[in-house]
């Protein structure tokens, strides 16, 4: 690497003497009108949003969608690396990627503005983007309850009647790393036990096979996020059965809230087009973007005074955990310890 | 030791090439699982490796128990026997690979669950809750090893295929003189002399169930690769998910035991008279029924339905309208799975040439580290092998920048060549696999006698070696084209920004949840094998003497 550093000062020194090569290096040619993004969103999600931006600001954005993994190649293509944003879809993700220093405070007074301090990073280096919540889909005809909470889920009256997927799934995690930041390691493991012992079947496929089970009449509880429903009830008329034959509640933590994930952006260490990606950054932020966001992908925005989508309205009033995202964080490791030893995959 | 010609020479040459670029992501790994992660061990050896160990060892058993009895059942009834219908199965056999095994999950779940099709049919039928105590559960152990193995066999088929087809030749046709069945010319001649073959296609279909996360997870298995992911991105240690991946080795290193096992002693060779094809049975009335049937269930089941269902879907969903965005993927598919199986064939005939022409430690090392490749999960060797990609793709920038060059960036990943040599990385092994067992059959006499009438080595591999490699090059052509198509976690990781591939494709919708809008990019995955497969296997199938 040592023979690196002086290639690169001479690279730039070249670069800065001579624009005629400035037009043919692709980094700095990026430089004109591009922003990168490196997403653990599906493109496809995202796609409208960044062809609005695209037609708003004549800056074109270049994307590569990934289920894992990103943060270790931004890392290892060091400071040659074409990423500027980095957008994330989990709390603990946010995190890893912090930690692994290849982020850099945005420092921007609009995002600041758009972002309640609950949902961005206190150092800038990262600010949520939209909310979804870790919730019951509930059967219509066995459930009366209406209100419910995550620490009944151990109550042996649901004894045989709850579904999830792995509970080493990121989503599960980060809820059962909520749970033992609410309850304590030891109560946690307990409360977790219970949950296992009331399980219908083996935990196993997605959140959408969890609404299908309570809908066959498996179970009765099935864990999923908010926008699944959504999506069954709305947008795949072959799923729209599953969703009218289960209702969501909004569960709470015992003196706390709704358990709630963050999806969210950070600016690349070494972002070749560092304006750019901060516009992005603060585009995505707007109230226009966060609209979008909210209509095309059932999540709730992080920019208050947003509309939900009624589908989501729907579900109720949220009510967030007040939990900060960095204590759930602390405990993901905990979380899936804590899934081994009781076995709750077994 | 024989002496090194030229073409011993380039091959040893090209052998120690594949041992170095395929070691690269290897030592990478093993250097990450050198650190220390406290803690880690005792948790995983109290809590997660019994039952990962066991559930793994149970799936593995019972994937290898049926791609076996699938796989060499029908190659046995393809190679050694005509019945109508043979010349369709020839194309079809092969086909169940296309489907990548978490589509297959994924269509077998939703087909079979309670409110699926199969369920409204039983309701025809059955009061309600009967009709749900009727479905099979398909999210269980025996789910996971009925539907990985329905889309695996045909690595056992295609491997096996190709050693029935030369190897039967003499001693089957001596055995019928003698007026021996046909089954016990399969029993007693036929199956042992391919017992190379079978070990290798044995190993690759275990190693891909081993390497399997999408469908094992969703299907509620926890193997040895689940747990592999778990460590890495629930309990933030790439370390410590290194350090499983290389326990994963021993494992591996056991599966490569067994298939030495499998050649151990079985040096007999062609007889020098004629390597060439048996004539192949005609089997007539109620027995070309029942091959007919044997070879139709794993097409029907493995293929056709998982077909018709995904058709289905893109018929419904109109998803046909996606075409247009689609066939960039396409292009890109094709151009990164076509070079890297190019790329995989040529590297794995030098490994063995070079073994051939110059057996020794040296050569016989390279053929042992092509392997490797193939022993990590996909994702574990994507990121082991983004260091040395990006090392290099570095000394190009520095070099040109230092010359007053312009740069191109980050070559190799901004290129898209590193998804190709990821797949090469991988799937060498299947064509040094196929290769290592083709050449075993061929007689060093053959070798001597054409050398010493004056023939070079380029010369003798050419016209002795090359008509006797044909059926094994061309399986491994069709397989590895095939993987390279359907793989996705190296993919996913190592593309250029704004590519897409066909399995990428799939992946942007499955991963929401709502994989049946991947359906069209799926289907023309199968497009995109069905091509190359009626090809090679067209001409792979040797005519028969009386033809």
């Amino acid at each position: 690497m040592n023979l690196l550093r002086p290639a690169a000062a001479a690279a730039l020194t070249v670069a800065l003497i001579s624009p005629a090569i400035d037009g043919a290096m692709s980094r700095a040619a990026a430089q004109s009108g591009e922003v990168n993004v490196y997403s653990y969103r599906e493109t496809k999600l995202i796609q409208p949003l960044f062809d609005t931006f695209t037609a708003e600001t004549g800056i074109k954005v270049n994307v590569i969608s990934a289920s894992s993994g990103l943060e270790q190649r931004v890392k290892a293509e060091g400071e040659n690396s074409p990423a500027d944003v980095l957008m994330t879809v989990d709390i603990g993700r946010i995190d890893e990627a912090v930690r692994a220093g290849i982020t850099q405070p945005i420092k921007s007074a609009v995002a600041d503005a758009a972002v309640p301090a609950q949902y961005r990073d206190p150092d800038g280096h990262w600010y949520g983007l939209s909310k979804r919540a870790r919730v019951f889909y509930v059967s219509r005809d066995r459930v009366q309850q209406t209100a419910l909470t995550y620490d009944e889920l151990a109550d042996p009256k649901w004894k045989g009647k709850i579904c999830i997927r792995s509970g080493q799934h990121i989503y599960n995690n980060a809820l059962f790393a909520a749970a033992i930041a609410h309850l304590g390691e030891a109560k946690a493991e307990e409360w977790l036990r219970g949950v296992k012992a009331n399980l219908a079947q083996k935990p196993s496929g997605g959140d959408r096979e969890t609404a299908r089970d309570v809908a066959a009449g498996k179970c009765d509880i099935g864990i999923g996020n908010t926008y699944y429903w959504a999506l069954m009830k709305n947008n795949d008329p072959s799923k729209k059965d599953w969703a009218d034959a289960t209702r969501v509640v909004l569960p709470t933590f015992e003196g706390g809230g709704t358990h709630v994930n963050l999806t969210a952006v950070l600016l690349a260490k070494h972002a070749p087009n560092r304006a750019n990606g901060v516009k992005l950054i603060e585009w995505l932020l707007g109230e226009k973007a966060q609209q979008i966001y909210a209509d095309v992908n059932y999540e709730y925005p992080v920019r208050p005074g947003v509309a939900v989508n009624p589908t989501i309205a729907g579900y109720g009033e949220l009510k967030v955990d007040s939990l900060p995202v960095a204590e759930i964080g602390k405990h993901r490791k905990a979380a899936s310890q804590l899934v081994d030893k009781v076995g709750f995959d077994n | 030791m024989r002496e090194l010609g030229r073409a011993g020479l380039i091959a040893t040459g090209l052998a120690l090439f594949t041992a170095l670029i395929v070691a690269l992501p290897v030592v990478s790994v093993v250097t990450l699982a050198l650190r220390p992660v406290p803690g880690l061990w005792q948790d995983l050896m109290q809590y997660v490796l019994p039952r990962t160990l066991r559930d793994t060892s149970i799936l593995l058993a019972g994937v290898g128990t049926l791609t076996v009895l699938l796989g060499a059942s029908t190659a046995w009834l393809i190679a050694a026997h005509d019945f109508p219908g043979r010349r369709l199965l020839l194309w079809l056999l092969p086909l169940p690979l296309a489907i990548p095994t978490y589509i297959a999950a994924y269509v077998y779940v939703d087909l079979f669950e309670p409110l699926g099709p199969v369920h409204r049919l039983l309701l025809l039928w059955l009061p309600p809750r009967d009709a749900i105590g009727a479905l099979p559960n398909l999210r269980s152990m025996l789910g996971a090893i009925f539907v990985i193995s329905l889309v695996l066999y045909p690595y056992v088929y295609l491997s096996m295929q190709a050693m029935f087809q030369i190897r039967s030749a003499e001693f089957a046709e001596a055995a019928r003189t003698l007026g021996a069945k046909s089954w016990t010319i399969f029993w007693r001649i036929s199956l042992p002399m391919a017992r190379p073959a079978l070990a290798v296609g044995l190993a690759l279909a275990l190693l891909e169930t081993l390497n399997d996360i999408g469908a094992s997870e969703y299907l509620g298995v926890r193997t040895f690769t689940v747990s592999i992911f778990t460590v890495w991105l629930n309990h933030d240690s790439l370390p410590g998910a290194a350090q499983l991946a290389c326990l994963a080795l021993f494992a591996v290193a056991a599966l490569v035991a067994l298939e030495r096992y499998g050649v151990r002693g079985r040096s007999f060779t062609l007889s020098a008279e004629n390597p060439q094809v048996a004539a192949r049975a005609p089997l007539r009335g109620a027995k070309a029924i029942s091959a007919l049937v044997v070879c139709l269930i794993p097409v029907v089941l493995g293929f056709l339905l998982p077909l018709a269902y995904l058709a289905y879907q893109t018929l419904q969903r109109a998803l046909y309208a996606q075409l247009d965005g689609i066939a960039s993927s396409l292009m890109y598919t094709v151009l990164f799975a076509g070079t890297a199986t190019i790329g995989a064939l040529i590297l794995g005939l030098a490994v063995l040439t070079a073994n051939r022409w110059w057996p020794g430690r040296l050569t016989r090392a390279c053929t042992a580290i092509s392997f490797t490749g193939y022993t990590f999960p996909g994702l574990v060797l994507a990121l082991g092998l983004l260091a040395p990609l990006v090392a290099f793709d570095s000394f190009v920038h520095s070099l040109l920048t230092s010359a007053g060059l312009p740069s191109p960036g980050l070559l190799l990943i901004g290129s898209g060549f590193a998804v190709s040599i990821a797949y090469v990385i991988r799937f060498v092994a299947v064509a040094s696999g196929f290769f290592r067992t083709a050449y075993a059959r061929i007689p060093k006499d053959y070798d001597d006698g054409a050398r010493m009438s004056g023939a070079s080595q380029f010369t003798t591999m050419w016209r002795v070696h090359m008509p006797l490699l044909r059926p094994a090059l061309l399986s491994a052509a069709v397989i590895v084209f095939v993987d390279c198509l359907k793989e996705l976690p190296a993919t996913l990781l190592l593309r250029p920004l704004n590519v897409e591939t066909l399995s990428t494709s799939i992946y942007q919708y499955a991963s929401r949840g709502s994989f049946e809008d991947g359906a069209l990019a799926a289907l023309l995955i199968v497009a995109a094998s069905v091509v190359p497969v009626i090809f090679l296997t067209r001409l792979s199938d040797v005519p028969t003497r009386s033809e």
